[in-house]
């Protein structure tokens, strides 16, 4: 790596800050039910799926957490999506191949996939 | 490759890592490979923090959850519950000294809330062996953009611009040393950054090295182009291995990078760095000392002029700057002077990294803008005073500088209301010391360290410091006479006046600034023979009053069996046995023994 | 650390001595890295060191007489340096220099337990104020001392 330029340093800067995007919270953020019931049911898969969907569409202002078990354990796994502004929709039994539409449809394009929405909790602000 | 949806920060600075932070980093590693979790979350070692009381610290994102005082043992749970179920392992995050609150994220704990973090921002939130991650954190934007549009010439008006004064003692203005460097004639000139960090009680230039060391390197790049130097030295004290050894990785990654060595960022620039260690003498952190130090010989200090702006480093003009005043340029040079003057006082701009220590609850590094008051730094960041005592004075600047009573408190900082109030920025070293502390015993233990370290060249500093420190000495073993404190203040005034270097003549502030402010302590212990505080054990004894039931402890734990006494019954001290060692009174649960 | 004249010892003074001959301002790091070799400064390896490159033993003896770094006498294996600063100091540093020196069993005015396997020394400060009182073992440092906690530690390093 030879930096000769401001555009080379400016190339390196974006590259670096992709891998070091999760050491901020971001507004949008994808929360995934990762409690025994969650885990058992497959939210580990879910998780991987969402990692490398994120990955592939370079999507660098999400972030994905966890939570522990909401109490809703036969929809599971269940799978959050938070925009800032909008209601948080619970979306369940997410599979692995559910994944790359929920992140397409609703996340990128702001359309809420209704057939797996299991319940959406309205927004405060 | 996916990508890391969390990353577990573990501070690996000297602080951390005396208290085990490599044991729990392997843990981490250990665990997460365990739970087939390592791909998507990510391991980093950081710097130090400045919240070594903390130590080891442990933060996780995206959250910022803060974990406290970590040990392996906890790793699995961390990993098992936070990472895998998102869900706060409640009893490592940090309790508020004052409220007992816990507090889970970083940035809402009252000990950062108040800080200003400028210099020390990337400290403990990059790894500092990443070229990469500095310049993710806008590192080498400052560089690129003085070298490739601007002038020297205009690099030096900037810094002018700026009211910066040099952090690592004297305060003087940063730009017109630049100025007058690069006004010297010469072909050869050099860049020389002071790591010495000697003053007892202040670790920030550890930290930044070990932190964020392409910060120190970047600033002295952007000073070698605007005084037209191509080659600097970093003279790194040896007690200091991680610090050194950071270093040498970041000079050799910006290298590589294009970034500092020949033809830097493709232009005609070019700036080589060399690293020095020190070999153990606090006169090396005065400017003549040190470059006698580097070129091989004694550090002893020489008169000045001719100052090394204009004969320095082997005769060739030379500009020093101190560490923290190094990492303050980059910052600069990103968002320009007028932004970094609107900080700070009129006549003293920007922040100040000061080291917390001594009897105070959050010891640690606070970064703040210059003309906060010192309550502010001791009360609200630091949590104020251990087990809730009282608070005496705080001792500002190391043994160069003076202490600052309670009365003052709420003076804002800069440098010079400290100077007015007869002490000094120093290198921002603060020691709280509460009731418990002997003044007199204060002065003595700087006066120890001055005259143990005065390289002895002139008279006023090697003859003069041993004299005080004599006097000192007897005052605190009660062998202090009338007359002894016009005698330390008539004395303490010539080495001011006559000594060579600023270490003897500041030597003697400890002394003026206790005088000044404690009198009362010297007079109670010339003439009354008694120490206030109970700290130096010739003047102190113990004594059993009635409240004693007789339970035999302070017997039991009587290292000279000076104690008498049947069970049931009043017990006794011997005082020409008793040795003062305080045990007895330490171990009483009935507060039945005094000083007396 | 090697036996103090051992051949090897000698040889990699060479190798040294090369590495740095004609590099001015080179006193300091050849002395530092001779004391790592020997593990302190024979009168024999400062001799050599002058002629070599070339500075006269009086200078080279004042530089080592100067740092507090630089040893004329053999030490211990491990290196104990117990911090004195100033935030040490208030936090009880000298009950945990006299734990140490209790338990190694070291005399005042003497600095190294007679097997070699302990130099006690006090410095400064080590800038690790935040967890005083502290002290380094060799390269390690290790804070929030108490007397209590000093004397298992000694052993810890006398048995490694």
């Amino acid at each position: 790596m030879t930096i000769k330029s401001l555009e080379d340093l400016r190339k390196i800067k974006a590259e670096s800050q992709l891998q070091t995007k999760a050491r901020k919270s971001n507004d949008t953020q994808i929360i995934i039910g990762m409690g025994t019931c969650g885990i058992a049911a497959g939210a580990r898969e879910v998780m991987t799926a969402v990692l490398e969907e994120l990955a592939k569409r370079n999507l660098n202002n999400v972030s994905v957490l966890q939570t522990g078990c909401i109490g809703m354990c036969q929809k599971e796994p269940l799978l959050d999506v938070v925009r800032p502004g909008e209601d948080r929709v619970t979306y369940g039994p997410v599979s692995p191949s559910d994944v790359p539409r929920i992140i397409a449809e609703h996340l990128v394009n702001g359309n809420i996939v209704e057939d797996l929405v299991v319940a959406k909790i309205p927004n405060k602000e | 490759m996916a990508l890391v949806r969390a990353h577990i920060l573990i501070c690996t600075g000297t602080g951390c890592t005396a208290s085990g932070a490599k044991d729990v980093l392997a843990k981490f590693d250990e665990e997460l490979k365990a739970k087939k979790l390592r791909d998507e979350v990510s391991l980093v070692e950081t710097g130090c923090h400045g919240f070594c009381e903390g130590g080891p610290l442990v933060i996780i994102y995206p959250e910022g959850t803060f974990y406290t005082r970590v040990k392996p043992a906890d790793v699995a749970e961390i990993v098992e519950e936070h990472i895998l179920k998102g869900r706060t392992v409640s009893r490592l995050l940090f309790k508020e000294p004052l409220t007992a609150e816990k507090v889970p994220n970083y940035d809402e704990i009252a000990f950062y809330k108040k800080q200003h973090r400028l210099v020390l921002k990337n400290c403990g939130h990059i790894n500092p062996d990443s070229i990469e991650e500095y310049i993710g954190a806008d590192g080498y934007e400052g560089l690129a953009k003085a070298i490739l549009t601007m002038t020297p010439e205009q690099v030096v008006e900037e810094m002018k611009k700026t009211g910066l004064r040099g952090r690592g003692g004297g305060g003087f203005p940063t730009g017109m040393k630049w100025m007058f460097c690069a006004k010297s004639p010469g072909p050869k000139k050099y860049v020389i950054c002071n790591a010495d960090e000697g003053d007892p009680g202040a670790f920030m230039d550890r930290s930044l090295l070990e932190g964020d060391p392409h910060a120190i390197l970047e600033g002295m790049a952007i000073c070698a182009y605007a005084i037209g130097s191509d080659e600097g030295y970093i003279y790194c004290r040896a007690e200091y291995p991680l610090a050194i050894k950071r270093l040498k990785k970041a000079i050799a990654q910006a290298e590589e990078a294009g970034l500092l060595g020949q033809n830097i960022l493709g232009t005609n620039f070019s700036f080589t760095l060399h690293i020095k260690e020190g070999a153990g003498a606090f006169v090396c952190g005065e400017e003549t000392a040190l470059m006698a130090s580097i070129e091989g010989r004694r550090g002893m200090p020489r008169p000045r002029p001719p100052f090394p702006a204009v004969k320095g480093l082997w005769d060739k003009p030379s500009n020093i700057n101190n560490v923290e005043t190094f990492a303050n340029v980059p910052y600069i040079f990103r968002v320009g002077a007028e932004e970094y003057a609107k900080l700070g006082t009129e006549k003293s701009k920007g922040t100040k990294v000061f080291a917390l220590t001594g009897k105070i609850n959050n010891t640690g590094l606070a970064e703040v803008p210059m003309g906060i008051t010192m309550r502010e730094i001791i009360f609200d960041i630091g949590g104020g005073i251990i087990g809730g005592k009282k608070f005496k004075a705080v001792q500002i600047g190391g043994p160069s500088g003076g202490c600052i009573p309670e009365q003052l408190l709420d003076t804002p900082i800069d440098y010079d209301s400290l100077i007015a109030a007869g002490a000094m920025m120093g290198s921002g070293g603060l020691v709280v010391m509460d009731e418990d502390t002997c003044m007199v015993d204060v002065a003595k233990f700087f006066l120890n360290f001055t005259q143990s370290e005065s390289c002895g060249k002139c008279t006023p500093c090697r003859e003069g410091t041993k004299r005080m420190l004599e006097m000192l000495t007897a005052i605190t073993e009660g062998k202090g006479q009338d007359g002894d404190i016009e005698k330390l203040e008539k004395l303490a005034k010539s080495i001011k006046a006559g000594a060579l270097c600023a270490l003897g003549q500041t030597a003697p502030n400890p002394i003026l600034s206790t005088l000044r402010y404690f009198r009362n302590e010297y007079e109670a212990h010339i003439y009354d023979k008694k120490c206030p505080a109970g700290v130096c054990t010739a003047l102190i004894g113990y004594k059993i009053t009635d409240k004693c039931v007789g339970c035999g402890l302070c017997k039991k734990v009587c290292p000279v069996e000076a104690i008498s006494g049947e069970p049931k019954g009043k017990h006794t001290i011997d005082p020409d046995k008793c040795i003062k060692c305080g045990a007895c009174m330490e171990k009483c649960p009935f507060k039945a023994i005094i000083r007396g | 650390m090697v036996e103090n004249t051992s051949e090897k010892s000698w040889e990699q003074l060479d190798q040294l001595l090369n590495k740095y001959r004609g590099t001015k301002g080179s006193v300091i790091p050849v002395l530092q890295q001779a004391q790592e070799i020997f593990g302190y400064l024979p009168k024999d390896v400062l001799i050599k060191i002058s002629k070599e490159i070339n500075v006269p033993i009086s200078q080279v003896y004042g530089v080592v007489t100067f740092y507090a770094q630089f040893h004329l006498e053999p030490r211990g294996k491990n290196i104990i340096r117990s911090c004195q600063g100033t935030a040490c100091h208030v936090r009880g540093a000298k009950a945990v220099l006299n734990a140490i020196r209790e338990k190694l069993g070291l005399k005042e005015g003497q600095a190294t337990t007679p097997d070699l396997q302990f130099t006690l020394e006090t410095v400064a400060c080590i800038g690790a104020c935040g967890l005083a009182p502290c002290l380094m073992v060799n390269d390690d440092t290790h804070g929030r001392l108490t007397p209590e906690a000093v004397r298992p530690m000694i052993d810890k390093y006398r048995n490694q």
